[in-house]
């Protein structure tokens, strides 16, 4: 259960592989968290993670096999998964792909395949969780998006649009779930160094994973709907999607 | 023939205002509704089913799903108590039947519902008053036996279940049984504290004490710090019935601690005024104030509460001997301001109330130490010295209770918290589950140390785990040999 000041007790990760799970995920455990499961494509990989939660002070910590493109399982997957954890206070929608933008304009199935697992595969994931979500009462359900889905921009249309997709799914969602007391949070991060964007050029305010997380505790907190990392990203996206598009064109974003 | 009920395949209508702590429209079958306790933090969903006698109880303990039951009344337990996410709440102030009042022996036999609110206004104009009453009058009978509550006579007169004669409880399998000290002793003990998981109780036969006037003699002195204070408590309580203490919470280096001692007695009618031993026993007034709906954040903040904690220890007297003060104020201050819990703003505000034995006052000044170090705002805390421990967890126990509202937005309070919860636990005291909202599953097993021997009471009476609440599952009360937060 969440307590008065927002700490929670059991954490389930779709995306277990991502670097701001995890590093959210540690952020949980230092706190009060102690049931951790990580599920992802490759469970097998996350043994070094697991350890770390365990260090840390979780009782309870397993890595499970979940592919976020085989939609059909989801349902399946996802009662088998609450089943496990009993009561889960946060789901953490985490998986994702990049894509690359200048192969997807030649190469549809690649475009579709980024649509595919991170709008897709996360809307199809998440109507499960909703809905043992409100049968328990209460929970979190937090969503990776990302500054890009702010506005369409040229250098990476393909991934900002499956990210605005799964970003107006969340927040529809959210004030769905909002009477049964279901939290749906958005996060949306700017360019953050990680694994996934490794190698690729810096952009204005990159952050870390743990600043992420940092912000993404703060939002379970305070109950937030949506967070940026970092924060002034709010201010900067919010002038930059109303930009007029001949100027919005100009800039080489 | 068995009273009407609801159809019980209605569809759930959610109810139309939200976490407010308060119920919806009287309704058997039940509404989806959030819930949270006094303290407006972390809502849960239930469906609340409001019975309005003893069967309908049964109906809806029968009917409850894999999540289970709690029951619920007045909403006053701070933190998650009378929650149950995602399972059936029972809203029990629809069994508010007076069954019996032994007007020669000072007792009362009522329902669980009945409120000690409605119990004053009875019994007073006839000259008694509850054994024990806690710092509001708003709370029900079955609350009272769920928590153990205490008053400001615990040092004499210890817990509220020391003053049940019986109780009559509706067992999770769906049994009425009566327990009492010497009929079901264990049951007895296991439910008085028991939060609510042992069943659910429907009456309960308390004992009164005979007043004769509805006014208190009071004794008010200021204390200049820690070491006054506790001096002077123990020094002076065992000439009063009752005792507690205003501390200050901000002040710091040589007034660290300095309160205002507040102890006395029921005024008898010689101690009246001629003019008002007329009406010596009227009762007292229902609230007038209300806070107002909506609250910013914020507006008890530290610079206000400083302000208001010096005028409050300025404006006491140094020392006033048998002040006449009403009844309802001496005990019930706060009632006269309706949801005065709004005043901390939207993010709400909970309290922390741990007990510390005797013989470690140095617990109790690192507490306090702490407490105005970290500038933690609070215009609400008291300090009191506490009686025989009784029950299986029950909170009290011989030793020093310091209670005090902080709001859940103040920075920096996860930390403090936990490091008083630290201190406290290796004090060899506790926190009080009834306040409770944050407590670190680990330590509850350290700070009730009979938690595994009420938990096979429990577990006895409730071998399908039927009673269950947001409060049980956080601090994982109800797993064998308690694991933190563990699967359930």
């Amino acid at each position: 259960m969440k307590d008065a000041l927002g700490a929670v007790q059991s954490v389930l990760v779709l995306g277990g592989g991502s670097d701001i799970a995890q590093a959210t995920v540690r952020a949980l455990v230092a706190g009060r968290a102690r049931r951790v499961v990580l599920a992802a494509r490759d469970p097998a990989g996350l043994e070094a993670a697991c350890g770390d939660l365990r260090r840390l002070g979780a009782d309870h910590v397993e890595a499970v096999a979940f592919d976020a493109d085989d939609v059909e399982s989801h349902e399946r997957v996802v009662g088998g998964l609450f089943e496990r954890l009993g009561d889960v206070d946060v789901v953490l929608v985490a998986f994702g792909v990049l894509g690359e933008q200048e192969r997807s304009l030649h190469d549809p199935a690649a475009a579709r395949a980024v649509l595919q697992t991170n709008f897709v595969g996360a809307a199809s994931v998440m109507l499960p969780v909703a809905e043992r979500l409100r049968a328990q009462g209460h929970g979190s359900l937090v969503v990776l998006s990302s500054v890009a889905a702010e506005r369409g921009r040229r250098s990476n249309f393909v991934y900002g649009a499956s990210k605005a997709g799964i970003d107006a799914f969340a927040q529809g969602l959210g004030d769905e779930l909002a009477p049964d007391g279901i939290q749906v949070m958005v996060v949306r991060p700017g360019q953050v160094r990680t694994k996934m964007t490794a190698g690729m050029e810096e952009a204005p305010f990159t952050t870390t994973a743990d600043k992420v997380a940092e912000a993404i505790v703060g939002g379970l907190r305070r109950g937030s709907h949506t967070v940026w990392a970092p924060p002034v990203l709010r201010l900067v996206f919010g002038v930059l999607r109303h930009l007029p598009r001949p100027l919005f064109r100009r800039l080489d974003l | 023939m068995a009273p009407a009920t609801p159809p019980r395949s209605a569809p759930l209508a959610r109810a139309p205002d939200a976490a407010d702590g308060s119920a919806g429209t009287p309704e058997a079958a039940g509404y989806l509704r959030l819930l949270c306790g006094w303290g407006l933090t972390a809502p849960t969903r239930a469906r609340v089913a409001r019975p309005g006698e003893r069967a309908e109880v049964e109906d809806v303990l029968r009917e409850s799903g894999p999540r289970g039951v709690i029951a619920r009344g007045l909403g006053r337990a701070y933190g998650d108590a009378a929650q149950n996410a995602g399972g059936t709440v029972i809203d029990m102030r629809g069994l508010d039947a007076v069954r019996d009042i032994d007007l020669a022996g000072g007792r009362v036999t009522v329902e669980a519902g009945v409120s000690l609110d409605r119990l004053i206004s009875l019994t007073l104009p006839l000259g008694w008053f509850p054994d024990v009453v806690p710092g509001t009058r708003f709370v029900t009978v079955g609350g009272a036996v769920a928590s153990d509550i205490h008053g400001k006579n615990h040092h004499h007169h210890g817990a509220f279940g020391d003053h049940v004669d019986s109780l009559e409880l509706l067992t999770p399998r769906g049994e009425r049984i009566v327990c009492a000290r010497d009929q079901e002793p264990d049951v007895f003990d296991a439910t008085t504290g028991g939060m609510g998981l042992t069943g659910i109780v429907l009456a309960a036969t308390l004992r009164l004490s005979r007043v004769r006037t509805s006014w208190m003699r009071v004794d008010t002195e200021r204390a200049a710090n820690l070491d006054d204070v506790l001096a002077r408590l123990d020094a002076g309580d065992d000439r009063y019935r009752y005792s507690v203490a205003w501390i200050d919470c901000l002040a710091r280096g040589r007034r660290l601690g300095r309160s205002v001692l507040m102890r006395g007695d029921h005024a008898t009618l010689d101690d009246l005024p001629p003019e008002r031993r007329e009406a010596a026993l009227s009762p007292p007034r229902p609230p007038r104030l209300a806070a107002p709906p909506w609250v910013p954040g914020g507006l008890l903040r530290r610079s206000t509460v400083a302000a208001f904690n010096e005028a409050y220890f300025r404006r006491a007297p140094r020392m006033r001997r048998d002040h006449l003060e009403p009844l309802h104020s001496f005990f019930f201050p706060l009632d006269a301001v309706r949801d005065w819990n709004r005043m901390y703003g939207p993010r709400g505000f909970l309290q922390y109330q741990m007990v510390v034995p005797f013989g470690r006052e140095d617990a109790l000044r690192a507490a306090v130490e702490r407490l105005s170090g970290a500038r933690c705002a609070s215009f609400l805390a008291v300090l009191k010295r506490l009686g025989p421990e009784r029950g299986l967890i029950s909170f009290p126990m011989p030793g020093w209770t310091l209670a005090l509202d902080v709001p859940a937005a103040a920075p920096g309070l996860e930390p403090l918290l936990d490091g008083l919860d630290e201190l406290v636990a290796e004090a060899g005291g506790r926190v009080y589950l009834s306040k409770d909202s944050r407590v670190r599953p680990e330590l509850v097993r350290a700070m009730y140390p009979r938690l595994d021997e009420w938990n096979e009471i429990r577990a006895r009476l409730d071998p399908d785990g039927r009673m269950r609440s947001d409060l049980a599952r956080r601090l994982g009360l109800t797993d064998a040999h308690s694991q933190a937060g563990s699967v359930r």
